[in-house]
């Protein structure tokens, strides 16, 4: 292998009552990559990401966060890992930044460190003119911008952001993502799930999930191949009548 | 992880923002302290005042006018009307006119220059037992203060009925309505405050994004709890200090010892509060829930019922709830001016409480979505 694996994940199995959500994932996503989970409502996808940074625990299996056991060391895992939840996750009676320095204080990043980063941030995610204002009265897009700042406030290896774009404008979600191609270019592995195809056709390689089992993996090129279809959204498509057909 | 960089402050700091700027934990904190605090002061009387009072005098002399004189100075009674024959009574009470009678027989004035322990009757409308027991208590106050003026002290007989007010000479209920309402409003709010606050973290989806951050459950929940304690601390001030302008309440023992006590309480109620966040799903369940616990605290408690007058189910059960022993606590300090040795069993039930809760709670709150 050429690249050390970001993520490894061997057998992941997550049950909820009577319904596997996740069943036996076996995964591998290097350093630096831009990895999408793809799959419709429903396919596990969520559950994976929140099983990788130890929102669920796993009903059986393993997974690595950069090398750590997530099972075994979920705190130290956390301190490698950034994570953008669909809801933002702000505090909407902070200002911008209070909610920075909110985040990065919670990674040990206080005093002069902390202040040098959160300016850094305010300046380089363009929130000067923002700083004072209540994150609850931002704009969808800016609200996203700066949950990402926050998700990222420590520099972590390993990024989860999932479905990060629901509910943004084109503009602003074509500057999110802008910024994510920074962050994999300055070597944080991204894993970003969603269901919106040029969201996935924008992901190194992709793992298509349905019903919570692997079906396909690859670029989304190998994908269409492997599943024998003309474009991404038709293997998409085809894979949703399959599962309404069920 | 040094103490330096412990997630706790980021935490602390955090919650003290987001308090400065909701106007609910504001009102909550002062608002309705005093609102309560003038409600339940000046509108429970469990003492009543001013009874209608109809005065039948067969003995006619200076002395029982004296005597009738005294009952209607007390506040007590009001007098509304003399009647002349006993069958007239009924007629009064039965129209609701009057509310009690005095009674004065024609050998008082005999008894009493006798010092024989002269009688008089107070008959009152025993439909309203407040007012009756209100009846008795001033009749009985009459009849242990009053004798006719140049009586010397050793032949002055008192009455047999020996109840003597003690703490609260006025039997004014605000003097012992106003400790428990300190007691009652902590647990309202530091219960409901505290669910809604972590609830709120959840419904927001704000906790998703701590439960990824390396801050503990410790510090997550010590940074929970102690600007509530503050609240509590803050809370509990303006209500001594309101009740002190506006009711008068005496402060006859230590405030020290005082604050020192509130400790464990409060943190039982936090606890408790804590506890109940991690039953429910929304703030308007949390609010239910710290409404449904705040109800037999009110009622079982002390607060307004006396616990001796309860069956023992109840006594038993008002024995679980911190509030009962908190209560000891305020009236022993407050009213009665005693001291820790007096209260150590109450000091040690409370920090049990405490201990138990707290525990339970953050044993419940697991740091993961499930």
């Amino acid at each position: 292998m050429s690249a050390p694996a970001a993520i490894r994940i061997e057998a992941l199995h997550r049950r909820f009552g009577d319904l596997v959500a996740v069943e036996r994932l076996d995964l591998e996503i290097p350093a630096g990559q831009i990895f999408g989970l793809l799959g419709a409502n429903g396919s596990g996808k969520t559950t994976t990401i929140r099983m990788l940074t130890g929102l669920l625990a796993p009903t059986s299996g393993r997974a690595w966060v950069a090398g750590i056991d997530v099972v075994a060391e979920p705190e130290a895992v956390r301190r490698r890992l950034g994570y953008m939840s669909q809801r933002f996750g702000l505090y909407d009676d902070l200002t911008v930044e209070e909610n920075l320095r909110f985040y990065a204080g919670l990674y040990g990043l206080v005093g002069e460190p902390g202040r040098a980063r959160v300016e850094e941030l305010i300046a380089g995610l363009g929130f000067t003119e923002r700083r004072r204002q209540l994150a609850g009265t931002l704009s969808g897009g800016w609200k996203q911008r700066l949950s990402l700042a926050c998700a990222t406030a420590h520099r972590p290896a390993v990024l989860f952001l999932d479905e990060p774009t629901a509910g943004v404008d084109p503009a602003a979600r074509r500057h999110f993502w802008e910024v994510i191609r920074g962050l994999a270019a300055g070597g944080t592995t991204i894993v970003v799930t969603t269901h919106y195809m040029d969201e996935a056709e924008r992901c190194e390689r992709l793992a298509m999930l349905w019903r919570g089992r692997l079906v396909a993996v690859g670029t989304p090129a190998e994908i269409e191949q492997q599943l024998g279809a003309p474009t991404l959204e038709d293997a998409f498509i085809a894979l949703q009548e399959k599962d309404e057909a069920a | 992880m040094s103490l330096r960089t412990w997630p706790l402050w980021p935490m602390l700091r955090k919650e003290f923002i987001q308090m400065r700027r909701d106007r609910l934990t504001l009102g909550m904190m002062v608002g309705i302290p005093a609102l309560q605090l003038v409600l339940f002061g000046f509108a429970i009387r469990t003492e009543v005042r001013h009874l209608p009072t109809i005065v039948l005098d067969e003995a006619h002399s200076s002395e029982s006018r004296a005597l009738v004189a005294t009952l209607a100075s007390s506040t007590y009674f009001d007098l509304v009307g003399q009647v002349d024959n006993r069958a007239e009574i009924p007629g009064w009470i039965g129209r609701g006119a009057a509310a009690a009678a005095v009674v004065i027989p024609p050998d008082f004035t005999r008894d009493l220059k006798r010092h024989r322990g002269a009688q008089a009757q107070v008959i009152v409308d025993a439909a309203d037992p407040l007012s009756s027991a209100s009846a008795l208590q001033g009749a009985m106050l009459t009849s242990l203060t009053w004798a006719p003026d140049g009586t010397p002290p050793a032949a002055r007989r008192p009455v047999e009925l020996r109840v003597r007010p003690w703490y609260n000479p006025m039997l004014a209920s605000s003097t012992y309505i106003v400790p428990g309402i300190i007691g009652v409003l902590l647990s309202i709010t530091m219960v409901i405050i505290t669910a809604m606050a972590v609830v709120r973290e959840r419904e927001k989806g704000t906790m998703e994004q701590l439960i990824v951050t390396p801050i503990d459950r410790t510090g997550l929940m010590l940074g929970k709890l102690l600007p509530f304690l503050l609240v509590g601390y803050v809370q509990m001030t303006v209500i001594l200090v309101l009740g002190k302008l506006l009711f008068d309440v005496p402060l006859r023992g230590g405030l020290p010892l005082l604050y020192l006590m509130a400790f464990p309480f409060i943190t039982a109620s936090l606890g408790i509060g804590l506890f109940f966040s991690t039953l429910v799903k929304t703030q308007a369940q949390a609010m239910q829930a710290g409404f449904m616990f705040v109800m037999p605290n009110i009622l079982l408690s002390g607060f307004m019922f006396p616990r001796a007058a309860m069956p023992e189910p109840a006594q038993a059960l008002a024995l679980t709830l911190p509030l009962t022993y908190f209560l000891e606590v305020l009236r022993g300090i407050l009213l009665r001016g005693v001291g820790f040795d007096a209260l150590w069993r109450d000091f040690a039930a409370l920090t049990g409480f405490a201990v138990l809760t707290v525990a339970l709670s953050v044993r419940r709150f697991h740091k993961t979505l499930d």
